[in-house]
């Protein structure tokens, strides 16, 4: 069958410290080899000199919009973007129409991943049906269809109760619990982050303690029942300091942040532009350094896009109306090299393991590693391409991002996928 | 001037150049208004997402005082509700060309939404809990007629801050003219955050305290369809800050009492208070035509 070799890169897998310059050979969709100088004969090559070399990139939070919202994403297109932002998975919320919930829904989507997709897909199921924050959802059936974790993202697990049930079975069938944290009576009615910007914008607020509630009260429950617990797109200065805390503690917490939570906070948003509009929303310089430092402690996991697309007519509207959520798989390296490696806050391989080794973990996906035998994922990138971010040549089916015409330095080069290159610049 | 959206980006320069020009626009006393034809030949489209009756009709009789014509629309009632985005609507009008749009939305920041998509100026005519810069120029067009400068003065704005367009217009406003401005209300419907947003802004629950050596009260509408919760107990409210004569006392002797209006009279404001010679509710009525003929002159013929 097919072989690839990739030719005098970098190669960079921070899970088993490695960073030399050589060569990475895979054929039939596995890794198998690593080494200077690969017998090439009857091979594809590709040349990488210059280039960094990663275990394929992790998106543990996105949105494909399918089944029930492909006016605004497919697994096709929302797998086509993942690629052009050099990721090699993606792992898609339920909050689908029909919410994943069954088993049904999850082989849905697994089958039209496996037809359509690029890329990875790893549904993630809802915790609860139809994500109504009452009866639980059917865990076990929907982990035997191929989900890999159980989350209501969009909304929270309002009743305590409920959540510490699911917390209970998903412990026993060692599924992570991913909690969207938003207290919906503090949150109610809010448009973006609670502070001076709102009050001066005669905008609602969505109050920082909505998050920071929801965070304790699960942490609690998390102590409580064991489970695997972890906050997705976290923002909250306070709650960053909780997880942190819920870490020394030794409990099995994790969270994720989102590249426009560690790149914008609530005064960089254009007025009234719904291209800033998501939940949770650009909180305060403080938090959005926070942020930063958890990634860069270690205390924040892993960076996830939450790519949320909305149709170019949602977002067309009075601010106040329009949907929460951007789009951001295309930009999410970009801005992590940005933030993160440029200005030598941490290495290479920090930025890389957030992006492979942590999120592969979390969710148990026996991916985010480079050695013989491991699934033929690799992102290829650059650490010094200077390029514009053009979202009138996305590939995602919506273009609702505040990072239209940013400048960046370094991005994905080539995404492969089992050994194919599904993408390259 | 491309049209006008908020106070709060408007320069000071800008804002004495309105009210200069509004003074030639205020009619002598037992004087007719003066006509004028500067804006013969144009035409400004009143679009009203939110019912009002004195607004619209200042703005209607401001451009038809100007020569132009006006035509003024309560979209409430027509395709909005039939589910046409504000968008289409608006584009809808800008086809028929019109040189000016006189805007009210429910929405905070639609005008600013519309004019990234729209050539045609729009003054806003109050959006959502933003802004509401014609009654801002207006009450300080009032100011000025009994106090002659705005410099020095301490304000004070009582009610529902949380929700008022016209506090954070008068707030903004003032401070870029060195007023103090003591803001009050209950806790629940004032924001900390307010006393930041403009420079010599202070905050009290205490309607003693803010009414204290104040030159302007400023009463605002209790408008309970712009909360979504109740937010204190209404009888309550009436009770702790409600204007009532003994308050007014309490100011300084000249005090200027204002109310954008309508007023709920035994509510917010009692009768004795309101039919005072301290009220200048009826100048500010008065004065809101001159207003906003000088700023649709500036925005149309300048």
């Amino acid at each position: 069958m097919s072989k690839l070799v990739i030719r005098n890169g970098r190669v960079v897998d921070p899970s088993q410290n490695l960073d030399r310059i050589c060569d990475v050979a895979i054929q039939d969709g596995i890794v198998r080899q690593i080494g200077p100088a690969i017998d090439a004969t009857g091979s594809m090559e590709f040349d990488a000199t210059g280039m960094i070399v990663a275990p394929g990139f992790i998106d543990m939070h996105v949105h494909l919009r399918e089944p029930g919202f492909e006016h605004a994403e497919t697994i096709e297109t929302g797998a086509r973007a993942a690629a052009a932002g050099g990721l090699t998975s993606v792992c898609c919320m339920p909050n689908t129409q029909p919410v994943n919930d069954s088993a049904n829904v999850t082989s849905y989507i697994v089958d039209r991943a496996r037809r359509f997709a690029v890329v990875n897909v790893f549904p993630i199921g809802a915790i609860t049906k139809n994500s109504a924050g009452e009866a639980l959802a059917a865990f076990a059936s929907m982990k035997e269809a191929g989900i890999v974790a159980i989350s209501d993202d969009g909304k929270p697990v309002m009743n305590a109760r409920v959540a510490r049930r699911a917390m209970e079975f998903a412990r026993a069938l060692d599924l992570p619990l991913i909690e969207h944290c938003e207290d919906l009576h503090l949150s109610a009615g809010g448009d973006m982050h609670e502070g001076l910007e709102s009050t001066r914008l005669g905008l609602r607020g969505i109050p920082r303690s909505s998050e920071d509630v929801m965070v304790a009260r699960d942490l609690i429950l998390a102590e409580l029942t064991g489970a695997r617990y972890h906050v997705a797109h976290i923002s909250s200065r306070h709650a960053v300091e909780m997880v942190g805390f819920a870490k020394k503690r030794g409990l099995r917490v994790t969270c994720e942040a989102t590249p426009h939570h560690f790149v914008l906070a609530d005064r960089d948003m254009a007025p009234y532009d719904s291209n800033y509009k998501m939940k949770p929303p650009l909180r305060e310089p403080s938090d959005v350094g926070a942020v930063k430092q958890g990634l860069m402690d270690g205390i924040v996991d892993a960076i996830a896009t939450d790519h949320a697309p909305h149709a170019g007519a949602e977002k067309m509207q009075e601010f106040e109306r329009c949907p929460f959520g951007i789009i951001g798989l295309e930009t999410a390296l970009g801005l992590a090299l940005e933030q993160l490696y440029h200005p030598g806050h941490v290495d290479l391989a920090h930025v890389i393991r957030l992006f492979t080794q942590n999120p592969g973990r979390i969710l148990s996906l026996e991916r985010g590693f480079l050695r013989p035998g491991s699934a033929g994922d690799v992102t290829i990138f650059s650490l010094d391409r200077e390029w514009t971010y053009d979202v009138s040549r996305s590939v995602s089916k919506s273009s609702n991002t505040p990072f239209h015409g940013r400048k960046f330095k370094g991005g994905p080069v080539a995404t492969i996928v089992a050994g194919q290159i599904v993408w390259q610049l | 001037m491309q049209g006008l959206l908020d106070i709060e980006s408007l320069p000071r320069s800008e804002i004495e150049a309105i009210l200069a020009r509004s003074k030639n626009f205020q009619p002598a006393p037992r004087q007719p208004f003066k006509r004028f034809t500067t804006l013969q030949n144009r035409t400004v489209v009143n679009l009203f997402f939110e019912s009002s009756t004195r607004t619209r009709t200042s703005f209607e009789i401001a451009a038809k005082r100007l020569g132009a014509e006006v035509l003024s629309i309560a979209v409430a009632a027509s395709s909005v509700s039939k589910g046409e985005s504000l968008v289409d609507t608006l584009n809808t009008l800008g086809a028929m060309r019109p040189d000016a749009i006189v805007m009210r939305h429910a929405a905070s920041g639609a005008p600013h939404f519309l004019s990234r998509y729209l050539p045609i100026p729009i003054v806003n005519a109050g959006d959502g809990t933003h802004e509401h810069p014609t009654q801002a120029l207006l009450d300080a067009l009032t100011i000025l007629d009994r106090r002659g400068t705005l410099e020095n003065l301490r304000v004070a704005i009582i009610g529902d801050i949380a929700h008022s367009r016209v506090a954070r217009s008068n707030i903004f406003l003032l401070s870029k003219f060195g007023v103090e401005v003591v803001l009050c209300g209950p806790a629940s419907l004032l924001p900390r955050e307010m006393g930041a947003i403009a420079p010599g802004v202070e905050l009290t629950t205490d309607m003693e305290t803010a009414i204290r050596n104040v030159d302007v009260i400023m009463m605002l509408c209790v408008q309970l369809e712009r909360q979504h919760e109740a937010a204190f107990p209404a009888n309550e409210y009436f009770r702790f800050y409600g204007l009532r004569p003994e308050h007014v006392q309490r100011a300084k002797p000249d005090v200027i009492v204002m109310h954008p209006g309508p007023i709920n009279r035994g509510q917010e404001i009692s009768s004795e208070v309101a039919d005072s010679q301290r009220s200048a509710i009826l100048n500010q009525v008065e004065n809101g035509v001159a207003v906003r003929m000088a700023v649709l002159e500036r925005v149309l013929a300048g």
